[in-house]
């Protein structure tokens, strides 16, 4: 699996060797390998105005391009805030809940994400083909697919330490621009062009797979939540600044500490472990079916409701494993 | 009928090919060719509806709905054919006699005095006791003996020292079908109780002294309060309605020290409706979630589950919190009424929260009290608009606070799933007829076995591994979190898609924890054992000086397999909006399909299904409703163009 940004044809359709070599060499004589593009097969044609665009395939014969349009920028931050003022307003009626829900939009992000990382998945088990992800920029939904892609189907990820290296790998040192897209979250009036929650999304993703396979991932839900804060307001220097360069640049290593390094201590490391853990060597495809995804109350509903019953249940849980 | 197809609904590309046979009791497809026969058993008694639809090349499409929410897909080569089984089972469905019915010919080959002690494993009498009944307040009654006061009430109701039975009498005659004033609840902290009735036959001014009087002794068997709520559950509207046709509500001015409330659920027209409009929901293809939850939220099915819910969260507070007693009614207190009563008794009391208690329950709120079965069940053809899910909806309250309170019951999603298909499926003899009556004329008990003692036998399958007595959240009265709360309400995809199974996880949490309780205490006995040896051992060795070093016995290794990693699940289809894509592909062979021979030891884990047991008489190895899905390996393929646009995976 491959990750870029978008390929820089141009309304001139501009080719470059270069990079058509460089995507030959990924494949042998005879193979295939997927394009998955983040952008509607439109808007994607319609970069080129601005000089960007996608792949032609006379240019990159053996690749084939598929378009899974991925909500990202704006219109995400929108669903998001959409979603944070619905489950704060008391005065929503049970039978118009639903449609709220609905017109935040945020479940139908979180389906389209699982199912564009799945698919990319299922190119490389089931078809045995290489896939290249990419987006505009290549910062935001393509790293949501290839780090969800990952979790999907490799195991490794699916540890704690792998899921912290996945996060190391496919977000940060990928360059996700952290500080540009956790600025302010969904209270903030601020609306901030930049602004945009998909560290989020792929936790809520993460969040679904855990619901779907609770023996698979080796990491509790109190991770994701922890991340979540981490990934706005931290005392941690893991995810600061935008990208490698800045995080060099700011001497991030040697002023500040590492998340990881204070998750990991055996003391706090216990919160994250999910008790029901048993290393699944396979790959976990989910339902995206609508009936399967559901809203991620232990994130949403936080402050609103107690979940000091659920907490119970896996205290209770806890308890059976270890007694045995 | 041979070279019948039995198509995955979800796939139509996977399609089993077999037999179809039709019984006295059963249809069953049975798949040719591979080395353990597959079949898929339904009873005539969950055919819900059947639909022919247009013949095409394959043949002619036959879609079976089922009263448990199994869908079952056939193809049948000749039109002929096809017609021949349409009508067939249309028939089968629309029993006339109780006698066709399963239950008449079901052998679970135990002997008579087995059968007697399985009907007497729920006693109601024993339950009242258990309240504190009789007491100073409430006393037993037999005024209704012989249902010479009301023939959909039990012979034996408990009511206020106060009433008596001229009172009974008089009140009798002013309620819709008789169904007085008598106790669902009686709570011994505090002498509060939950009484359930039907309507008074007030109009818009009758008055009848003995109904009021029969108040005020409910008011009088409560000191600590000197009022009572009376609760109608109907909507304002319908209640009042009702007033022109001679019926209606108490009115607050003529019967004194009460306080009147309506609690708006509505009737059972409606939910039928609601419910239909949701199943149509469960069987769009590859919906979106814009389709999901507009589609949910337009049949109004979770807005009536929380309208029931309120209801009985707002007597269980009246009780627990204020102390006062409540008489709850709708219009004959036989639905509306049941359901509140029993979701009031559950919150109230952590004894209907047990397995025998809930069984308890039901004798108790919904048996006992005359709900009626055969016409919202369909045990026997009858109105179509007398069918209404109303036992369902209690049933996913109980779910819904399930999902609330994970440690509080000690029974599991199963064991109500299987209730709920038992109360369709006639196998038992339990929810026949429409009161305590009828059932007693047709001596089920003699001639049926009890539901109830099949799964008392069986209820390590229905535990709750996460319940403790002892926890705080099992005991005393649960308290639903109030607003907001609509976020609460989900969707049960383990009921109404209970036969898709790759929607559901793939491995059940509550069967791997049962097994390590189960191991934990195998293992807890053991080390007991041992200890005990040890200290024999030590003791003789002081004693006799002898050292003797003893072989252990083996102990047992109980390979926990906690995830059935050999469970590879499959992808479904990933792509979105082509119409020809089906949206789903089933589970891959797992062991559920290998395992084909179903027999109930195979029947396990994710797919709740059923008894099985031998009937000698009809000659069948094994009766047990299986899911046809079938097993497919590979995700669904289409035959796309390959084209720029390209959406799909072909």
């Amino acid at each position: 699996m491959l990750r870029s940004s978008q390929p820089l044809t141009g309304p001139n359709r501009k080719r470059c060797r270069e990079d058509e070599m460089l995507l030959g060499t990924v494949l042998d004589e005879g193979e295939r390998g997927f394009i998955i593009d983040t952008r509607s097969a439109q808007a994607a044609k319609q970069a080129r105005m601005t000089g960007g665009g996608t792949e032609p395939k006379s240019s990159y014969p053996q690749w084939r391009r598929l378009h899974r349009p991925l909500e990202r920028g704006r219109p995400l931050q929108e669903s998001f805030i959409k979603l944070v003022e619905a489950c704060n307003d008391t005065s929503i009626n049970m039978d118009r809940w639903l449609s709220r829900l609905e017109s935040c939009r945020w479940l139908s992000h979180v389906k389209a994400a699982l199912s564009t990382a799945c698919l990319a998945a299922q190119c490389m088990d089931r078809e045995e083909a290489s896939v290249l992800v990419h987006g505009t920029e290549g910062t935001d939904t393509t790293l949501l697919v290839t780090a969800l892609a990952q979790v999907i189907l490799d195991p490794s990820c699916r540890t704690l330490v792998g899921f912290q290296g996945l996060l190391e790998r496919e977000w940060i040192e990928a360059g996700h621009p952290f500080h540009l897209r956790c600025a302010r979250s969904a209270y903030s009036h601020a609306r901030l062009k930049q602004e945009a929650p998909l560290f989020l999304l792929f936790l809520d993703c993460v969040w679904q797979l855990s619901r779907q396979f609770p023996f698979s991932l080796e990491f509790s839900e109190c991770l994701l939540l922890t991340l979540f804060d981490n990934a706005y307001a931290s005392a941690y220097g893991t995810f600061l600044c935008n990208s490698e360069k800045e995080r060099c640049l700011c001497k991030v290593k040697e002023k500040t500490h590492s998340l990881w390094a204070w998750l990991n201590q055996p003391g706090e490391k216990k919160k994250y472990l999910n008790p029901l853990y048993s290393h699944n060597a396979l790959v976990i495809w989910p339902s995206v079916e609508p009936q399967s995804i559901q809203l991620w109350q232990g994130l949403f509903f936080r402050w609103i409701r107690s979940s000091q019953y659920l907490d119970e249940a896996w205290a209770e849980i806890q308890r059976l494993v270890e007694g045995n | 009928v041979e070279n019948v197809r039995l198509l995955d609904r979800l796939s139509s590309r996977k399609a089993a090919l077999g037999t179809l046979y039709l019984t006295a009791t059963h249809v069953i497809f049975v798949e040719n060719g591979s080395e353990t026969r597959k079949e898929t058993w339904v009873l005539h008694s969950q055919i819900s509806s059947i639909e022919k639809q247009a013949t095409t090349a394959t043949g002619c499409p036959l879609l079976i709905r089922c009263k448990n929410f199994q869908i079952i897909q056939l193809v049948i080569p000749q039109e002929r054919d096809c017609h021949d089984v349409y009508i067939s089972l249309i028939r089968l469905a629309r029993p006339v006699k109780y006698e066709e019915l399963y239950c008449f010919s079901f052998n679970p080959k135990l002997d008579k005095e087995e059968r007697e002690q399985g009907w007497k494993l729920v006693n109601l009498h024993e339950e009242y006791n258990r309240m504190g009944i009789p007491n100073n307040y409430w006393q037993i009654s037999d005024v209704n003996r012989d249902y010479g006061v009301c023939d959909s009430y039990p012979t034996e109701v408990y009511v206020p020292k106060s009433a008596t039975a001229h009172i009974i009498v008089g009140s009798s005659k002013f309620r819709s079908r008789r169904r007085f004033p008598a106790l669902s609840y009686y709570c011994k902290d505090n002498n509060a109780s939950i009484c359930r009735s039907s309507q008074p036959l007030s109009g818009f001014s009758a008055r009848c002294l003995e109904d009021e009087q029969m108040l005020q002794a409910i008011r009088k068997a409560n000191p600590g309060s000197d009022f009572i709520y009376v609760v109608d559950t109907r909507p304002k509207l319908n209640a009042m309605a009702n007033r022109a046709a001679g019926k209606g509500y108490e009115n607050e001015d003529n019967y004194s020290n009460i306080k009147f409330q309506f609690i708006g659920i509505e009737n059972i027209h409606v939910m039928r409706n609601s419910l239909q409009k949701m199943l149509e929901v469960c069987e769009l293809k590859s919906p979106s979630m814009s389709d999901f939850l507009w589609g949910l939220e337009n049949s109004g099915w979770l807005k009536h589950i929380k309208a029931i819910m309120d209801a009985g969260i707002f007597i269980a507070k009246a009780v627990a919190e204020e102390g006062v007693s409540v008489l709850v009614h709708c219009s004959d207190g036989w639905d509306r009424t049941a359901q509140v009563c029993s979701v009031a008794s559950l919150l109230l009391d952590p004894y209907y929260r047990t397995m025998k208690g809930f069984m308890v329950l039901i004798e108790k709120d919904w048996l006992s009290f005359g709900h009626k079965f055969n016409h919202r069940y369909g045990n026997l053809d009858g109105d179509p608009k007398e069918i209404s899910p109303v036992i369902d909806q209690f049933i996913e309250c109980v779910w819904q606070l399930m999902e609330q309170f994970p440690c509080a019951f000690e029974f599991n999603e199963r064991f109500l799933i299987h209730i709920q298909h038992h109360i369709y499926s006639c196998q038992f003899g339990n929810f026949l007829c429409n009161s305590q009556k009828e059932r007693r004329e047709l001596k089920i008990q003699e001639r049926t076995y009890s539901l109830w003692a099949h799964m008392w036998k069986n209820r390590a399958d229905y535990l709750n591994p996460l319940y403790r007595s002892d926890h705080s959240q099992t005991q005393g009265t649960l308290r639903p979190q109030m607003a907001p709360c609509n976020f609460l309400y989900k969707f049960w995809s383990g009921m109404y898609n209970r036969f898709e199974k790759g929607l559901h996880p793939r491995q059940s949490v509550t069967d791997y924890l049962m097994a390590v309780k189960e191991e934990t205490q195998q293992l807890e006995e053991e080390l007991e054992v041992l200890g005990e040896r040890l200290a024999n051992l030590q003791k003789s060795q002081l004693t006799d000086n002898k050292v003797k070093t003893k072989q252990q016995d083996g102990i047992k290794q109980l390979g926990l397999s906690t995830s059935n990693n050999s469970l590879a699940n499959t992808p479904q289809e990933y792509s979105n909006d082509l119409k020809s894509f089906p949206s789903r592909s089933p589970s891959q062979g797992d062991e559920e399909d290998s395992a084909l021979i179903l027999t109930q030891d195979n029947l396990k884990s994710s797919d709740p299904d059923l008894s099985a047991n031998s009937d000698q008489e009809s000659g069948v190895e094994d009766l047990s409703c299986r899911s046809p899905s079938g097993g497919g390996c590979l995700p669904s393929e289409d035959s796309g163009k390959d084209s720029d646009e390209a959406v799909f995976l072909a």
